[in-house]
């Protein structure tokens, strides 16, 4: 069943178009993988699916409602249903650690502060991080502060995880236990998840289906499978220059 | 165009800002952050600005007035009434535009450039109430102390001027200022300087919080939040000078 439904999304910054008429839908608890060149637009992308951009044309809707059309304090409500995952990671270098995965759960539950510590500390071993709480964020390392910012993202047991760009600029043994994190939370926690990537190896690994963003335009859509049968030339080359043989 | 188009953003930011007053009690604890950055953290700086715009001031006006026909305790009364109703308003506030309000907009523009205002707003979080209202409540309910800490310590280096360069005793230095001490110029001294942290801390959260183009980005932001606040000050002054006085 579609939980996400993009119609006709449009979207340019001026006189540059970014994407035109994008239409495609997404199944409740699947991982769906975004690609395309630098530049294609990925990332606008995924900032209207919580409405954090809003489209010139088009609509997206989540559990039926378009989500452009929403009163401010019912689209904080429906933000609250996603987590995301920045890709420079996004933590708030003015606290630690903790309190950075902390920071939703003191602003969104009357949860005490025990209770906190407990969650905290949970969300911490599901991205296997340990000992880091008192530390400056500024001092980890390019993988631990996509897996701090992925321990925030799912804090509030979000319905939808939003990742931008997770493995970029991580080496390829980082890259792969944030692949590996990415399908274990899809499946322990039952996340739908839209993945934007141009990581070939990633989308191999983590996502149901896929899209191509190519020429402003949704250029291809299908499954992993399909992929691999497709007769499709920029998609082809695009695959093939990531070293991969569809 | 620009300017109109900057002007209506910076309408709109604080318009969304004060309209989310209700809910500020759930962002507390910033505005008490911001009250120990903008005013606890200013007192070391506005007690240096306002002790040696004190003591120049009376050694200039010394020099100045004092003449045979011209009593002593006329340099007191000269110096404390021009720093309670101008100096210990504007000057402080000069530098501060530089110290509070390049703090700000860097802070803020740092946190926009690194995608920390979307990580806010992807967590349902309004960012504005977040991060701009206690930044622009802070500089209102601050800079009138620290006006009142200028005044202060400025009468007070104007009096340690006079004495220790011999050129005016203290009792006449203090037999001026209390004769021409008239409450209603604290009252506008404190009204300037409320106006102009509102200015200074309004003015640079806007700034940072639309900066964009990373680090250079949040440089120019920082460079044309501290210039306009500067130029707002001065305007603003002006301004409450002819209506005011």
């Amino acid at each position: 069943m579609s939980i996400i439904q993009i119609n006709n999304l449009s979207k340019s910054f001026g006189d540059n178009l970014i994407w035109s008429d994008l239409t495609f839908d997404i199944t409740e608890g699947e991982t769906l993988a975004v690609i395309g060149q630098s530049g294609c637009g990925k990332s606008v992308l995924m900032k209207h699916l919580n409405a954090l951009l809003h489209p010139d044309t088009g609509e997206v809707f989540i559990d039926g409602k378009n989500v452009f059309e929403l009163k401010y304090m019912e689209l904080r409500q429906l933000r609250q249903r996603f987590g995301v995952l920045f890709q420079g990671s996004a933590l708030f270098d003015s606290i630690n650690c903790f309190e950075n995965v902390a920071f939703p759960l003191r602003f969104f539950t009357d949860y005490s502060e025990e209770r906190i510590r407990n969650e905290v500390h949970e969300a911490f071993k599901l991205v296997q991080l340990s000992g880091i709480d008192d530390q400056p964020t500024a001092s980890l390392s390019g993988g631990m502060r996509k897996r701090l910012a992925l321990a925030r993202a799912i804090i509030l047991r979000p319905d939808f995880l939003l990742y931008d760009e997770p493995t970029s600029g991580l080496d390829p043994v980082f890259s792969n236990e944030i692949n590996e994190l990415i399908n274990e939370l899809a499946d322990n926690l039952e996340i739908t998840s839209i993945v934007i990537t141009h990581d070939m190896h990633s989308v191999l690994r983590i996502a149901d289906k896929i899209i191509f963003l190519d020429e402003q335009k949704l250029s291809w859509f299908g499954t992993k499978e399909e992929l691999k049968t497709v007769n499709h030339p920029r998609l082809e080359r695009f695959v093939r220059a990531s070293e991969y043989q569809i | 165009m620009y300017v109109f188009r900057d002007l209506g953003r910076y309408s709109l930011l604080l318009f969304k800002a004060f309209r989310s007053l209700p809910e500020f009690a759930m962002y507390r604890k910033n505005l008490l952050n911001e009250l120990v950055k903008t005013g606890w953290e200013s007192i070391p700086i506005t007690v240096v600005t306002g002790v040696f715009t004190g003591a120049v001031m009376t050694l200039q006006t010394a020099y100045q007035l004092v003449s045979a026909f011209v009593p002593k305790s006329a340099v007191g009364a000269v110096v404390s009434q021009s720093l309670i109703i101008e100096l210990a308003a504007v000057i402080p506030s000069l530098v501060l535009a530089g110290k509070v309000g390049a703090r700000i907009a860097t802070e803020l523009g740092n946190m926009r450039v690194t995608e920390q205002i979307d990580a806010l707003e992807s967590m349902g979080l309004n960012s504005v109430t977040f991060l701009v209202l206690p930044r622009t409540i802070a500089g209102l309910l601050m800079f009138p102390l620290l006006y009142i800490i200028a005044s202060a310590t400025g009468i007070l280096g104007g009096m340690a001027s006079g004495y220790f360069t011999d050129l005016l005793p203290v009792a006449d230095y203090l037999k001026g200022a209390r004769e021409f001490f008239f409450p209603q110029d604290v009252a506008f001294g404190i009204v300037k300087s409320f106006v102009f942290g509102y200015l200074i801390t309004s003015i640079s959260a806007f700034k940072g919080y639309y900066a964009s183009g990373g680090a250079e980005g949040v440089g120019k932001a920082t460079t044309q939040a501290t210039v306009l606040s500067c130029v707002c000050i001065l305007f603003a002054d002006f301004i409450l000078a002819y209506l005011l006085l």
